[in-house]
């Protein structure tokens, strides 16, 4: 089902569910969904992701066929979100469908770990003391090393 | 040659453009730093730390060392922090 990079929100139910009635063949499918966290102890007004528009797709695309050369997948999607979202909305999802369970877990895996460190996106945090781009983790990085 | 050369995230807030088109005839990622460097004091201060600046020429990440023959399109940018 390939990639999916937009402003709008999605119906992650709607998503899974449509994924899920695709993949009957598959037996196996994983979901994963990233939110804009709600952290009582840090507060956000709101989560503004920038991305390279054209990179942003070729980039997703690429990882996407990484993980299809690697495991047996009957098939994938990536949403991800640009824009401003504000605390309790998704950000993004994953979704693998294999035949076998672990590979379905394991390519889900391997589609974050990728997308957090290789795909154009960079997040600013929005909060009532001011804005902040968001600083990419050194462990995001060394996630890649086990693939 | 003619680039387009475009800034994302923190580097385009702090040399206040998003795209620029530069006429150069540096040989790689490298040299063009030192040459958009020397633009303006925003450029200088955006380009200080390149351990902390990324780079993708035509869309495909790239490094310091990549050349820039046939290159139309080099992006600089933070560490990604998608997902």
């Amino acid at each position: 089902m390939g990639v999916r990079v937009q402003a709008e929100k999605f119906d992650y139910g709607a998503e899974c569910a449509a994924f899920a009635a695709g993949a009957a063949g598959a037996g196996a499918v994983v979901t994963f969904a990233g939110i804009v966290r709600d952290d009582p102890e840090a507060p956000l007004s709101a989560m503004e992701i920038e991305h390279y528009p054209g990179m942003t797709e070729r980039a997703l695309e690429a990882i996407l066929e990484q993980a299809y050369a690697r495991w047996t997948l009957t098939d994938a999607l990536i949403i991800h979100r640009h824009g401003t979202m504000v605390p309790g909305e998704m950000i993004m999802m994953v979704a693998t469908a294999s035949p076998h369970r672990a590979e379905a877990f394991a390519a889900a895996e391997f589609l974050m770990d990728f997308l957090k460190s290789r795909a154009p996106f960079w997040k600013r945090e929005i909060t009532a003391q001011g804005a902040r781009w968001v600083e990419a983790k050194d462990h995001d990085e060394a996630a890649l090393s086990r693939w | 040659m003619k680039l387009d050369v475009l800034y994302f995230a923190w580097l385009r807030e702090r040399i206040g453009l998003s795209r620029e088109v530069v006429e150069t005839d540096a040989p790689d990622v490298a040299a063009l730093v030192a040459e958009l460097a020397a633009r303006s004091p925003h450029h200088a201060q955006a380009f200080s730390d390149m351990a902390a600046v990324r780079v993708a020429v035509d869309q495909e990440l790239a490094s310091p060392e990549t050349p820039l023959s046939d290159a139309r399109e080099i992006a600089f940018f933070p560490p990604m922090t998608g997902g």
